[in-house]
């Protein structure tokens, strides 16, 4: 095995998904302008008068959404991340890819590569549009970057979740009922609707050990505060993504191993 | 020391999945150049059987060795020497059949010129140029066969392994797949296969072993396992008041060529011989040459289901107990 060779696999691999996704024109329009989109849109226009700003510490609902609707974009990609190879798995496919004579992780690779590639196109996309209806990033493109930083240690951990599941799963509708098992509560026990000084107290608790909350504690004083809050919370965030990620992939890697041998 | 010729060297190979037995104690060879075959009914462990070979399943117990390589400590070499073609269509509906076979030129390491020449001769060796570069989605039952055939052939393997390659196919689109298997044999390459279509086994297989619960009962070529149950054989009766003339017969039968035993009964011969059509004729003549009359003549060919019975103990479409639906 050589590098060279490695690269050629994942190179190969990840051309795949790019081909099929380029093929459903009309997935493709979606993934990239996700409906997340409308969350931002129609929620931030219909909640703004709801909402109370003092509560927000925002200059309006939009712009305190969406830092929220950046982070529930990584979610949903990052869950979604193993369902082409839970297909692969179902129709042989991965099991003609694992009969060559390639490394076995270059398949899951290919994978993290073109799930991070597309979610730091959503974001882009998202903060653009965030653009055109007032939202202006406190911390200018410094900022952006590192949003999609986070973005990307965010996405990895939950992409080895949604891997591991895909390996793991009897069928596909257990990994999508488990999927919808996960994801709702994710959001709406996390601080991307309603900061956590508006939630209940037992919210506020269980909302405090969900990586989302400081995933989203972060991003957001990113958009609308400005370096000096962001910055504590960046790092905090930093600090709690390494143990996230770490867990994660020690997870997956053995689902995928057990499943691969 | 090994037998150069044997290129796949099977010895008391299982594999469990938790409580399942899905194969036991397997031994057995393949040999360079020709077509071994599995014949067994859905669940018998055909799938698992070629799957610990093609390494992507790790045998419970037992070894194997693959062009002298272990099928586990060597899993990488294996692979790079083999290609298989799956039971499943494992197509991908959103790529053309190009675009599968550019992907595993990348998964084998070929160079894109490689790769492209490969790919020129393999749509044309299975007729699929013209849909080249039309998505999977588009393709047939029988055209997706093809992809599958082509892409278990792409990196020229010394050996490959199809997994029931004529499932569910209609009649034409099975014959053009025998005569694909019969081109690879004839250019060197050893097939190992799997069906539960007796026939296919009968046509195509120069040996085959037919595996029933996950155990296989008996291994040798068609004809062998076959003439095992007493082979193709003729059975003569002769007029009631010509029985005098009857060893005059026997000696004129046993004189022929093709023929391997001859016994005598109350009203006649039964006469095994490697040929019934060649025999028969033949037989006659004797007959007239010692001028006796014949009552009757009648010829029996046993046939691959009557080996699979006699050695299962139920028919192949029967199936075993614990057999799945796929
Ligand atoms: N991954 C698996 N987990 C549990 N049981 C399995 C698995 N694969 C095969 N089996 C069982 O092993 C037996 C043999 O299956 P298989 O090799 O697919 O048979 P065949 O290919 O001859 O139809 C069956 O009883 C099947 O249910
Ligand atoms: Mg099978």
């Amino acid at each position: 095995m050589t590098f060279q060779h490695y690269r050629q696999e994942v190179l190969a691999l990840t051309m795949r998904w790019v081909r099929r996704l380029s093929r459903e024109k009309f997935s493709m329009l979606f993934t990239l302008v996700q409906p997340m989109l409308f969350w931002l849109i129609f929620f931030g226009s219909l909640f703004q008068r709801a909402a109370n700003i003092q509560i927000l510490e925002a200059p309006n609902y939009m712009s305190f959404l969406a830092g929220g609707v950046v982070v529930m974009t990584v979610l949903n990609n990052g869950l979604a991340g193993g369902v082409d190879l839970l297909f692969d798995k179902e129709n042989g496919f991965l099991e003609r890819m694992m009969s060559t004579p390639i490394h076995r992780s270059s398949v899951i690779l290919s994978r993290y590569l073109f799930v991070m590639a597309i979610t730091g196109m959503q974001i882009l996309v998202i903060l653009s549009i965030a653009f055109i209806f007032g939202v202006r990033l406190e911390t200018g493109l410094p900022g952006i970057a590192v949003i999609l930083v986070i973005g990307m240690l965010f996405g990895v951990g939950l992409t080895a979740i949604s891997m591991a599941l895909a390996f793991s799963v009897k069928s596909h509708g257990d990994f999508f009922s488990m999927l919808g098992f996960l994801s709702l509560p994710m959001i709406f026990l996390s601080s991307a609707l309603v900061p956590l000084s508006a939630m209940p107290g037992w919210m506020q608790a269980v909302a405090m050990v969900n990586p989302m909350t400081w995933v989203i504690d972060a991003v957001r004083p990113l958009i609308i505060t400005g370096w000096n809050a962001a910055l504590p919370r960046v790092g905090m965030a930093f600090v709690i993504l390494a143990i996230f990620d770490a867990v994660c992939l020690y997870g997956g890697a053995k689902a995928f191993r057990r499943a691969i041998g | 020391m090994m037998d150069p010729a044997v290129v796949i060297d099977v010895a008391r190979l299982g594999k469990t999945f938790g409580p399942v037995t899905a194969v036991e104690d397997l031994s057995f060879t393949v040999r360079a150049g020709e077509i071994f075959g599995l014949l067994g009914p859905n669940g018998a462990g055909k799938s698992t059987t070629l799957r610990m070979l093609i390494t992507v399943l790790p045998p419970s117990t037992g070894t194997a060795t693959v062009l002298g390589h272990d099928i586990v400590a060597e899993a990488d070499t294996v692979r790079s020497l083999i290609g298989y073609v799956p039971q499943e269509r494992a197509v991908d509906r959103f790529l053309t059949g190009r675009e599968h076979l550019e992907l595993l030129g990348g998964l084998y390491h070929l160079s894109r010129t490689e790769t492209n020449a490969r790919i020129d001769e393999l749509l044309k060796l299975v007729n699929l140029e013209e849909h080249a570069d039309r998505v999977a989605k588009t393709y047939s039952g029988g055209m997706k066969r093809k992809l599958d055939i082509a892409c278990g052939l792409l990196p020229n393997p010394k050996i490959v392994f199809l997994d029931e390659p004529t499932l569910g196919l209609d009649v034409q689109s099975r014959l053009r797949i025998w005569d694909y298997i019969r081109q690879l044999r004839e250019n060197g390459i050893t097939i190992v296969m799997t069906t539960n279509y007796l026939e296919e086994a009968d046509q195509l297989c120069d040996r085959l072993a037919i595996i029933d619960g996950g155990a296989i009962r008996v291994i040798g070529s068609p004809l062998e396992l076959k003439t095992g149950l007493g082979g193709d054989s003729l059975s003569v009766t002769i007029k009631e008041y010509e029985t005098d003339k009857l060893p005059r017969l026997r000696e004129g039968v046993m004189s022929l060529p093709l023929i391997r035993d001859v016994r005598l009964n109350p009203t006649g011969l039964d006469i095994l011989v490697e040929s019934p059509e060649k025999s028969l004729p033949a037989v006659i003549e004797v007959a007239q040459r010692v001028d006796c009359s014949l009552d009757g003549i009648e010829y029996h060919r046993p046939r691959l289901d009557d080996v699979f019975v006699a050695h299962t103990g139920h028919g192949l479409r029967g199936g075993t107990p614990d057999a799945v639906e796929e």
